[in-house]
């Protein structure tokens, strides 16, 4: 087990992400909040490059009480990485796709030291 | 900074400027973990960029009176001329997830040689490609133009733009020409034209279009691509204005139904008038309805055939056996249950029949790491699917590099 320096914390802003190189091992570093998130730039799909995707708030049905749909709304709370290639998006938080459980993306731990950010790699 | 204290390099946001080298950089990782540059691999559809070529293919229309209208289109620049595409085209980048979607918008700076043809070597290089089919997203629709006439103006554009500015330029780019069908004689003529021609693979009919492949009408066109050993291609595309089709209300419906819905149609068409009894060495492709369709219409066909044979008095054989002659390509390939595709695969003869298709750069487009990963395939299927089996399709020249593979096997 290594320990990577990816960024100062005030390098990366709310929302956003640094992806590093480390040999043939590329990670994103995501920031939400005071929160940060590693995973693999690796998307489960068929290897695309998800982390240098769009990251956008997920999108629910608009439903009424009755049922009858209002068309879309976004959900400020779960902000999702979108792979660039084909669209598979993964909530940055959980790393697991909304509609299929098994679709993981890969992650590593972070560590915030010192005004740094850290990932753990094997 | 790492343990010798250098900060790590770091990757960019990918966006709709993005070079497709970068967007495809994992492309070139599978590559190299895969050694696909030992792999003789052919795509046989992708969709590179005709958007910026638009103007000069316009240039290229033989009516003077046609081809000055189309500069009226966009402020004189004759962007989009005569286009009739459908609402589907412009929602391929799944409202802005996918950059690409929209159409490749990177630099180019070498302007001595026709920008598809860099975009394409940049594609090629990246995924391991030996040869790849360039098809323009804007045919893909003319086929329906209310302007029944405007199919021939611009084909003959664009063949005539391909053959004489593309294909020279690069030996590994090909073409499947557009047949305009809507007028049989300009079909006719388009291959008395151009078969054999350098750098031409064989003929294209776009299958959004509302004419019965089986008219009596198009027969001299079926003999000539017989008679002159090209094959044809079926391409299919999406379709929000038919009656059915007119009741979706999401794009993901409209594409995952209506590109096969077309196909379907005139596949069923081809094997129940018995076009493959009537022109029996005439190699016919289906493209871009991906694989999960064929389960359904062999067993379908099959099915009713053997009730209503009386209808289908020139089939012989069971349409199932007429189907697993004909060849598909793999894109969009639906894996995600592989217990199914192994029996789709099974049912059309997968190792000789299928050919590979990246479709790039559209949204749903497969590397050839879709197909080497399969597990169920052994080496030789995901070769000949990658490679040769389009080889012998389009009868293209196999490099001399895999030609001395293949004898060092033997």
């Amino acid at each position: 087990m290594r320990e990577i320096f990816v960024a100062n914390t005030d390098e990366i802003e709310d929302r956003e992400r640094v992806v590093i190189v480390d040999g043939s091992l590329e990670i994103g570093v995501f920031r939400l909040g005071d929160d940060f998130f590693a995973w693999e730039n690796n998307c489960p799909h068929s290897g695309g490059p998800i982390c240098q995707g769009r990251i956008m708030n997920r999108v629910i049905e608009n439903l009424d009480e009755n049922k009858k749909s209002h068309g879309f709304l976004y959900v400020d709370e779960d902000v999702h990485i979108i792979c660039p290639w084909h669209g598979f998006e993964f909530n940055i938080r959980t790393g697991v796709h909304p509609g299929d459980s098994q679709a993981k993306l890969n992650g590593f731990d972070v560590l915030v030291r010192n005004g740094g950010v850290y990932v753990e790699i094997e | 900074m790492d343990e010798s204290g250098q900060k790590k390099k770091s990757l960019d946001i990918i966006n709709a400027r993005t070079d497709s080298r970068d967007i495809l950089s994992h492309a070139r990782q599978q590559a190299n973990a895969r050694d696909f540059d030992d792999v003789f691999i052919v795509d046989i559809d992708s969709h590179i960029d005709d958007i910026s070529a638009w103007p000069e293919i316009m240039d290229f229309i033989e009516d003077p009176v046609i081809r000055d209208a189309a500069g009226s289109f966009s402020g004189g620049t004759k962007r989009g001329a005569f286009h009739n595409g459908t609402p589907g085209l412009q929602w391929q980048n799944v409202w802005g997830r996918i950059p690409h979607g929209q159409g490749l918008k990177e630099d180019v700076d070498d302007k001595t040689i026709p920008r598809e043809v860099t975009l394409s070597r940049r594609a090629m290089d990246q995924m391991g490609l030996d040869y790849q089919v360039v098809f323009p997203n804007a045919l893909l629709y003319i086929g329906m133009h209310p302007v029944k006439e405007m199919e021939i103006h611009l084909a003959k554009a664009y063949n005539r733009w391909l053959v004489e500015h593309v294909l020279p330029v690069d030996q590994r780019v090909k073409g499947l020409l557009y047949l305009p069908i809507n007028s049989p004689e300009a079909a006719e003529e388009t291959v008395r034209k151009y078969a054999g021609a350098p750098g031409v693979a064989g003929f294209t009919i776009t299958s959004s279009r509302h004419a019965p492949i089986h008219s009596n009408q198009y027969m001299k066109l079926y003999a000539m691509l017989e008679e002159a050993d090209q094959a044809l291609a079926f391409h299919a595309a999406p379709n929000w204005e038919d009656e059915y089709p007119s009741q979706l209300n999401r794009f993901i419906s409209v594409h995952a139904l209506t590109f096969v819905l077309c196909n379907l149609v005139h596949l069923t068409n081809w094997v129940i008038n018995g076009l493959p009894e009537r022109f029996p060495k005439l190699r016919t492709l289906w493209i871009e309805s991906g694989l999960a369709w064929l389960a359904f219409i062999t067993q379908r066909l099959d099915n009713e055939y053997l009730m209503r044979s009386s209808e289908a008095p020139l089939l012989k054989r069971l349409p199932s056996e007429y189907i697993s002659e004909m060849f598909f390509t793999t894109q969009p390939m639906e894996r995600t249950n592989m217990n199914l595709l192994e029996a789709t695969m099974d049912a059309v003869n997968a190792p000789t029949q299928l050919v590979y298709a990246s479709d790039w750069p559209h949204w749903d487009f497969d590397l050839p790491s879709s197909v080497w990963d399969l597990p169920f395939l052994d080496e030789s299927a995901k070769r000949n699917i990658l490679g040769y089996n389009a080889a012998n399709l389009f009868n293209l020249e196999v490099p001399e590099k895999y030609q001395k593979r293949a004898h060092a096997a033997e």
